[in-house]
Order: C-alpha cells, then structure tokens, then sequence
C-alpha cells in the first residue's frame, strides 16, 4: 500500500504500560496529577461548565430581547446577565479553550516531549484558574454585577452597583494562570524538542500556540495591575481614572484594551494552529506556504500590541491617535488574510476527505473570513463612528470568536477526540451537529450586523420597536445553535463507552502525536522520537491510489 | 526548582532542565516587567499631566532615605553576584553568608523604607481619610502619594519574598548535603533579586529625583 | 419591496455627512463582498472537484512565493486606499464649521439636557433647523454616556470632566432617535429620546412657543453677577485677577511657564480646579474653587458669557 502520509518519526513500539487514562482512577489522582493529558482533560470538563454558565446567561439574553420593551426580566438583571455572559465567556471559556485544552493535551506530544517543562507549574495554573472563577461565580451568586465585562471607570469604580471587586479579583487570580500557562509553554517550545525537531519542522499549531503564550505572558500582567487600580479606586475612593478625583478615564480604557486588544488574538490565534492541523490531513496536502502561516502568527502577535485604540474612535482620544491606531488595524489583518488564503490554496488538488473536524474547519473558514472583514468595517475610522458599541460591532466578534475559535475548538475536539479517549464519535451525528452549529450561528449573528447599521447600540434591555423582526430572528437562530452545542456533549459521553476503539493514527496523520497509541501512555512515548521529516508530508496522489486499491479490492462485494 | 531525583522527568539531563529552567525565570521577569510598567506609565501620565503638584508633593519624600535604600540594594545585587559564584564553586560557608548578607541587605531596605512611610503617614500623606496637603490641590497631591505607596508597596512586596526567599535557600545551603542541586537555584533567585533591584533603580529618579529643588 | 429595504438595510440618512460615510460603507460593502464571495467559491469549488476519489489531478507541491506576494501586497494597497478614504470622511467629522449653532448637552443617569443659546432648555429631546449646522458641546455629570443619532451616522462619548464636540447638519426634516450608546448603568437603554430636524416656519413657529427665557449668554451674566466672579474678574473689580475679556480661543501664558489657548476645557477646569493652571503673574491661592457649587449647565453659561466678552467688546483691556 503506498503511504499517503509520512509520519515526522517512525511509529513507536507498542507500550507496555497502561495508558494515561487507566494509571490510577482515584480522585485524589487526579487532582494532585502533573499529567500534562489529566491536566487538559481537567481543563475540558471545567470550561465546559463555564461555558453551559455563559451559555445558560446569552439564552436568558435573547429571550428577553424577544420583544422591544425586553419580555423576560428587569433592566438591572439584563445588565448583569451580559455582564456574567462577557466575563465567563472570555475569561473563563474562550482565552482558556484551545490552548488550555488541546494545547495542554498535544502540543508536549506534538514536540516528542514527555511532559511541559514545568508539570507541577501547569497543575497550579489549573488551580488558579479555578480559584478565580470561584470568585467570579461567587459574585454572580452573591447577587451579580452590571459593569459589561470591560469594566470602564468611572462607572465600575464609583457608579456601579454588586460585587464588582469579587469578580475583578476572579478575573485577577485567573490571569495568573493564564500567565503559568503562557510561561510553561514558552518554554516548553524553546527547550523540550524532541532530536531532529527544528523551528521550521513544528507544526502550525505549535507557532500558534507559541504566539499566543508571548501574548498571554505581556498582556496579561497590565490587566492584573489595571484591574487591582481599579478595585482599590471602587474601594477606597482613591484613585487615577475617577475625573471627579482629578483621574482620567480614558487611561483606563487605554491600559484595558492594551491587554483585551491582543486578548482577542489569544481567542484566535489557537483555532488557526488547529485549522491549520486539520486542512492539512484531510486534504491529504502539506499547508500551502507554510513559513507564511508560520510567521503570520508571529506577526499577529507583535501588530496585535500596538492596535488597541481603535476600541477608542469616539472615546475622545486625538484624532491623530485615531489615524494611528486605524492604518495599524488596517495593517494586523493582512496576516490573518494571508493564512485564509493560504488555507484555500491547501485545498487545491487535495484529496479531500470530508470528516466532521473537516466541516468544522470550513465553517471556520467562512465564518472567519466574514468575521474579519466586518473587522475592516471598523478599523475604517468614519464608518466605525457609526458602528461602534451597536450590533454591528457583537455580530463582528462572535463571527470571530464563535464562529471562528469555538468552531475550531470543536473542529479541534473531534480531530484529536480518538487521541483523548482513545475511541470514535459517531460520525452521522457529528457532521450532523456541525450542520446545526453553523446553520444556527448564521441565523443568530448575521441579522446582528443590520441592527448595527440600523442603529442599534449594543447592551440595550428595551429597544425600538423597528428592531424587533431581527431580533426575533436573531433569537431562533439561537435555540437552532443551542442544540447544536448540546449533541457533541451528548455523543462524545456516549462514545467513551461505546465508541469505537481508535488505534493509534485513524486520520492516518502526520504529527508525533499520532505516531504513539490512543490513548497514549503516561510518558506518551516508549522511546524518544528522532524526527526526520518536515511535518505535513502528505501525499494526495497517493492517497487517491490507496483509496482506488481499495475499491477494488472491494467491489467484488458490491457486484454481488 | 526542587526536584528530589536531579533531573525531572520530563528531562533529558541536567542541562535541559538547567536550561528550561533559567528561560522560565526570564519568561516571569518579563511578565514582571509590563506588571510593573503599567503602573508605571500611570504615573507617567499623570506627572506630566500635573507637574507642579507632583513636584511639591515629591518634595515630602525623604530623599535621604531613598538615596542609602539605592545604596543597599546596589550593595545587595553585588553580594548576590557572589552568593550565585559561591553557589557555583560549591563553597558552602561562603554561599551561606552571602545569602545571608544579602537578605539582611533586603531587611535594612525594608526596615528603612519603614521609617519612610511611618513619617509619612504621621505627616498626613497617606492617601486615606486623614490625608492632608496645603500647598495644592490636595485632591492631586492625593494621586501622587497613592502611586507612590502602590508602586513602593508593590516593590517592597517583591523585595520581601526575596528575603524569605534568600534565608530559606541559606538554611538548604546548611541542610543539603549536595550542593549542585541548589546551584540552578540560586542561579534564578539571582536573576529575581537583580530584577526587583532595577525596579528600584527605576523607582528611585521617578519619585525622589525629578524636578526636585530641595 | 423599497419599504421593506428601507426597513431592514437602509437606515434613514439625514445628515450631509450620512451620504460620505454610506458611500464608504457600501464601497466596503461591495469590496468585502468580493473578497468573502471569492474565498467562499473557491473553497466550494476545491471541495467538490477535489473531493476524494473524483477524477481530478492532484500535487502534492507547489510553488507559493509570486502567490504569497500577490495576495499579500494587493490587499495591502487595497487597505491602504480604504484608510485615506476613510481618514479623510473621518478628518472632515470632526471638524465643525465656524457657523454652527452651540447647543450645550450635559449627560446624566439616565437623561439628556439640552439648553439651545437662546436658553430654552430641553430634556431628551433635540429641535433643530434643517440645513442649520449644529455643534454640540458635550459633558457629563457622572459617568461616560455617548450621543447616537444613527439616521447623522455620529457618535461621540460624553466624558465626565471633560468637553467633547459632535457635529453635523441635518439635511432632512423628520423624528430620528437619540441613543446612549456608551453603558452607563441601569437605565441606559431608556437614556435616548428624538431628534426633531425642522422647516424654517415649523422651526420658528416652536421657537415662538418658547414661554420666555434668557439667552446662554444672559444667563451666564447673571450668573457671573450672582456667583461673584463679577467681583474679582469686572472691569470696577480691585482684586488683582486676570481680566476675562477677548480671552476666548486666545493664548493664555501660565505660571508653569507654558502657554495654553483658553478654549472651554480650560475655563471649565479654571472655574471647578483652580489651581490646576495659574496664570502667568497671579497668586496662586486667589481664586475659589467652585467644584460642587456650580453645575455642568451652569459652568456652560458662564462659558457661553465668557465667549460673548471676547466677541463684543474687542482687544484686552
């Protein structure tokens, strides 16, 4: 049989230890694990129960907005359930998502490594994580806040009513994990490379992950301190953003944005490493340019630092500044278009095979591409002056980060769900979900972007009578999208049990990861990996002829 | 930092782990860099935003203080350079006194820095309800103490986990029987303390030095 | 069918400046249409006909560099034109010109106060003359707030402290909605209200209704009168403080050495922090702070005065 794809190290000999899953099953083991896998399934079920709060919290959201006068709850409830809906969702599912999950779980794999460089480190981000958003689900109980996830001062520091403080020091002590985990990473890429492993053989989504670490480690300690300024002027009514105390305001919203402007990246950048993973093995083809998707992820990551004040356009900062910041804006999207291009051309004489992590990449792919061009809407200084804090702006960044990472986390579920549990979905129902989940965003987000133009502001409980049709709209398709986060839930239980059993390569893929068993064992690798291929060695004329010998083979069967 | 056997796990050998481990410190000096610099290019702003108000109100500082604190902390880095050679040559009584040395270095600048801010706070400068400042708008003069206390206090925070740190590598440099082990970390704990160091050096002209006539 | 467009796409365009920012949206409409429609074809086009087992060729390699350049410097030239463009729709927005009427807008939890310069007050509610440039002179009480007249395409953040500036001119007579679209708290979604662009006659049959009023001007007088400053800063004052007259948009040398043009932020921040900015040759502990005894409406009046002192009575004395 010809090789349709030539592993970047020779498969491993069988193990004969027991696999990660089966070492110990107490739960004591589990929580004490340094386990780089148990560490990443930890992070899966924990953000999935973030995200059914921030989920559970958007559903109220669009009900209400059912009808203009707001049908379900009190204007006060509205602003704290969007306030719990951006907090959790960001922090607490988006940032934490691909790198958290499937960083955790492939990426020591995809370097031939044992583990990350700092096991124990990564256990305590894990515990950091939940710390914080034990403080944060705390001030939702304890009975809300209504500041919007961004926290602007002077309202959130004086005006603003609940337990504001509580949740900034959840978001506070989740950083620093974010930062543990940003930090293990770095160094994980730099010094845990398995022999033969240089910087241009990584896979794609190493370079994304590594990019959004370097973000992870720099932006994150500035919304840490900004944070803490903020408390301490909600506090003790000392402070530098309250004018009524001589601060500015406007400071506030720089130092913010200087850490949620290149946050966004973080709840990107990932979802195109695993796009990149995916594109590649189901087109039975090697990335297309691969260095500029590489460096593309380096450039986003360095452009991504110095855009933040085009979340500033009306603010009052100069117009000058604004200039500034709009030709940057203009200039960071050339990279992402760059990869989307790159992606397309991956596709052209293929092999493609379409399998539900496939599906998902192509929503990706659509929904991102729209998702970043509605981003030039806004990046261009006189339409963003009519744009911005409406709709426009919300359908703009849920193309992005739900129709972009959370289809690429998914996508990236179902590509390595044969890895983690050592088992198969069932397929019918997945590409079935996949349908729903695109179809259902669509129907939600896509009215959005007209109310935005129509004029709707963003974090309205009541609106004007003219908006309804969209909004209704807006909120069936939601209940479709509902669904269609519920099925994978559901069928990836189901398939732990029932599934069927994986082996080691079902996608006959080419990254390190793929070359040990499923699951793989504890130290993933019976012998250290020596690799001597440029990843991505997929051959798709190969593939068409294995696929055609094995017609044949079979068709005796069908004639009969 | 602590491995029990001499290299982890997920090591190949000692060097990788030595040097995983130097890049980690480094990766955490930078995290440590944009926390501190966003604070200060708070106060930044604001001194230039009012700089007459800033200037009075830093005139309150005692610059004497903050001249011997320099002194110290320079002094420090330099015995911390020779704890890290000790560390290195694996000589163990000069490793201890260094460490030593050095975190009674850091407990001279805190206990000075003390003295600082008990005078302060007797004056009336401490940004809370008794706050009191004549001279000028008492409302910015406020915001100058308040970053002053937020961004020494942070420093003299890092400063004191230095110190603990320090004396409780001086008691393992007693206890240990190999001393290789320690050598990577004191290595770090180096690196730390040269960083909290160059904080101050920034700290120090910003707050005590700038515009100032007295 | 047009009803149901103008509906759901075309909001209402009712400012000179709505057709400019239109244009640049469709034309980034159109553009953006290309490129994702382009993207979208090809990749349907790649899954079908690439699809596994079709009859297509296939290769594994290929040569990327003059592609990558291709794609990588036209949309960069593209990118480049759309932020002329825009910079320059953008330029001409926040430049109002000299002939635009003042009306004074102070923000508060959850309302909108209007005082018009003749001195009729109004709350969430905006009458205006058509083809009457309009520039507002913005702040707050509280907290950010933002003005949104979606059918003039504007939006500016109103900041506590602070004057911010929005312009436009109306061009169509009707009701259009007035947002806050900056969140401000609980009320936010009721913080709005209309804006009324009006023919001359209906223009001057509402200003007739106007039970009546003093002017900015007169009021900021009396004020200044009644607050004192008459007492310091008249012209039969004793006390040594800068005289007021012809100062507005003029430069100002302070006490720092600096030399700032005394436009509203700076008599704002004169009146409320006096001691933030001394002017060169006066005693520092001079003037009063009037933080917490005026209002943002009536600190507006007092400017409003102040300006007319420059206009009327010519050079400094």
């Amino acid at each position: 049989m010809n090789a349709i794809a030539t592993p970047q190290a020779p498969p491993q000999p069988p193990s004969h230890e027991p696999s990660y899953l089966a070492v110990e099953n107490t739960v004591r083991s589990w929580l004490l694990t340094t386990d780089h896998k148990r560490i990443g399934i930890l992070y899966m079920i924990s953000i999935t129960l973030f995200f059914l709060v921030g989920g559970a919290a958007a559903t109220l959201m669009r009900l209400n907005l059912l009808t203009p006068q707001g049908a379900l709850v009190t204007s006060t409830t509205y602003n704290k359930l969007f306030t719990i809906h951006g907090v959790i969702m960001v922090w607490f599912f988006l940032i934490p998502s691909v790198p958290t999950v499937i960083g955790n779980f492939v990426l020591p794999m995809m370097l031939g490594a044992r583990d990350v460089a700092f096991p124990r480190l990564n256990l305590a981000s894990w515990y950091l994580f939940i710390g914080g958003g034990a403080f944060a689900l705390w001030a939702i109980i304890a009975g809300g806040v209504d500041t919007g996830w961004t926290f602007y001062t002077p309202y959130s520091s004086t005006y603003a009513n609940g337990h504001v403080i509580a949740m900034a020091t959840g978001i506070f002590i989740a950083g620093f994990g974010s930062i543990a985990t940003g930090l293990n990473f770095i160094v994980t890429v730099h010094k845990m490379r398995a022999p033969g492993l240089t910087w241009h053989r990584l896979p794609l989504f190493v370079w994304s992950m590594y990019s959004t670490s370097v973000i992870l480690v720099l932006a994150t300690p500035v919304l840490a301190i900004t944070l803490v300024l903020m408390a301490l002027e909600r506090a003790f009514g000392i402070g530098i953003f309250d004018p009524a105390i001589g601060g500015d305001p406007l400071l506030f919203q720089h130092l913010f944005w200087f850490y949620s402007h290149p946050a966004v990246y973080i709840m990107i950048l990932p979802g195109m490493g695993v796009v990149s993973e995916i594109i590649a093995c189901f087109s039975r083809k090697a990335v297309f340019g691969y260095y500029f998707v590489a460096y593309s992820s380096v450039a986003i990551a360095v452009l991504g630092f110095v855009v933040w004040g085009h979340h500033m356009f009306v603010s009052s900062q100069s117009i000058y500044a604004g200039m500034v910041f709009s030709i940057l804006s203009f200039l960071v999207s050339i990279p992402s278009a760059i990869k989307v291009f790159n992606w397309t051309a991956t596709l052209y004489r293929g092999s493609i095979w379409f399998q539900t992590p496939f599906l998902y990449v192509l929503g990706f792919i659509g929904l991102f591409t729209i998702g970043g061009l509605t981003g030039l809407f806004l990046a261009a200084l006189a339409v963003d002056v009519h744009l911005t804090d409406t709709y426009f702006v919300i359908a703009h960044f849920h193309y992005i980060m739900v129709g972009g990472m959370v289809m690429a986390y998914l996508g990236g579920l179902h590509y390595w769900w044969p890895k983690i549990s050592g088992r198969m979905y069932p397929e019918l129902l997945a590409k079935l979900s996949a349908l729903f989940i695109f179809a259902g965003f669509n129907l939600t987000f896509f009215p959005q972007f007209i109310l935005g133009y129509l004029g709707m502001p963003r974090r309205y409980h009541a609106y004007a009578p003219e908006f309804q049709v969209l909004n209704v709209l807006s909120t069936a398709g939601a209940s479709i999208l509902a669904i269609g986060y519920f099925l994978p839930l559901a069928y990836f239980l189901w398939s732990l049990r029932y599934g069927k059993v994986a082996g080691p390569n079902p996608w006959q893929a080419t990254g390190l990861e793929w070359t040990t068993e499923s699951p793989p064992p504890e130290h993933n690798f019976t012998v250290v990996p020596i690799v001597t291929e440029p990843p991505y060695a997929y051959d798709p004329v190969a593939a068409e002829e294995a696929l055609a010998a094995k017609r044949e083979q079979r068709e005796p069967a069908y004639v009969r | 930092m602590s491995a029990e056997s001499p290299v982890a796990h997920q090591f190949e050998d000692a060097a990788q782990q030595r040097e995983a481990a130097t890049l980690g410190m480094w990766v955490f000096l930078a995290t440590e860099v944009l926390f501190f610099g966003a604070m200060f290019l708070g106060y930044t702003v604001y001194r230039l935003k009012y700089p007459e108000v800033f200037r009075m109100a830093s005139e309150h500082t005692i610059i004497v203080i903050g001249t011997i604190n320099t002194g110290i902390l320079l002094l420090s880095s330099f015995t911390m350079v020779l704890a890290v050679r000790a560390a290195e040559f694996k000589r163990r009584m000069a490793l201890i006194a260094f460490l030593s040395v050095t975190a009674l270095f850091g407990i001279a600048f805190l206990v000075l820095k003390g003295f600082e801010y008990a005078h302060e706070i007797n004056e009336g400068l401490f940004p809370g309800s008794h706050f009191q400042f004549t001279e000028a708008d008492p409302y910015t003069a406020r915001m100058f103490f308040y970053l002053y206390f937020l961004m020494t206090g942070v420093h003299a925070l890092h400063v004191t986990i230095g110190v603990i740190m320090l004396v409780i590598f001086a008691l393992r440099a007693m206890l240990t029987l190999k001393l290789e082990r320690l050598s990577t970390a004191v290595d770090l704990l180096g690196l730390y303390w040269h960083f909290v160091d160059i904080v101050w050096v920034f700290l120090f002209p910003l707050i005590y030095l700038v515009d100032r006539h007295s | 069918m047009t009803a149901l467009l103008a509906v759901w796409f075309l909001p209402e365009r009712a400012s000179d400046i709505a057709r400019e920012v239109d244009a640049l949206f469709y034309g980034l409409l159109v553009l953006c249409g290309i490129i994702a429609i382009g993207v979208c074809a090809a990749v349907i086009v790649f899954c079908l006909r690439y699809r596994q087992g079709s009859n297509a060729t296939r290769q594994a390699e290929q040569k990327t560099i003059p592609l990558e350049i291709t794609w990588s410097a036209i949309p960069l030239v593209i990118f480049i034109a759309l932020f002329i463009w825009a910079g320059a729709v953008y330029f001409h927005m926040s430049k109002p010109p000299d002939n635009a009427t003042e009306i004074h807008v102070v923000g508060k939890q959850w309302m909108w106060k209007i005082q018009h310069p003749t001195g009729r007050r109004e709350i969430n509610e905006i009458h205006l003359l058509i083809n009457q440039p309009v520039k507002l002179l913005m702040t707050s009480q509280d907290v950010i707030h933002d003005v949104f007249v979606p059918a003039f395409r504007t939006k500016q953040d109103v900041l506590p402290g602070r004057y911010t500036i929005e312009w436009f001119t109306p061009i169509k007579t009707g009701d259009y909605h007035l947002f806050c679209a900056e969140y401000c708290g609980d009320g936010h979604s009721r913080m709005g209200g209309w804006v009324h662009v009006m023919a001359p006659d209906a223009y001057a049959k509402w200003l007739a209704d106007t039970s009546t009023t003093e002017s900015v001007v007169a009021a900021g007088a009396r004020l200044f009168q009644a607050r004192g400053c008459a007492g310091c800063h008249g012209p039969n004052a004793t006390v040594h403080a800068p005289p007021l007259n012809g100062i507005f948009g003029h430069p100002v040398a302070l006490s720092t050495g600096k030399t700032v043009i005394a436009d509203e932020q700076y008599i704002h921040d004169s009146i409320l922090q006096p001691k933030k900015d001394i002017v060169a040759g006066y005693p520092d502990n001079l003037m009063p702070t009037y933080q917490g005894q005026l209002g943002e409406e009536e600190v507006m009046e007092l400017i409003g005065y102040i300006k007319a002192l420059g206009s009327t009575s010519g050079g400094v004395p």
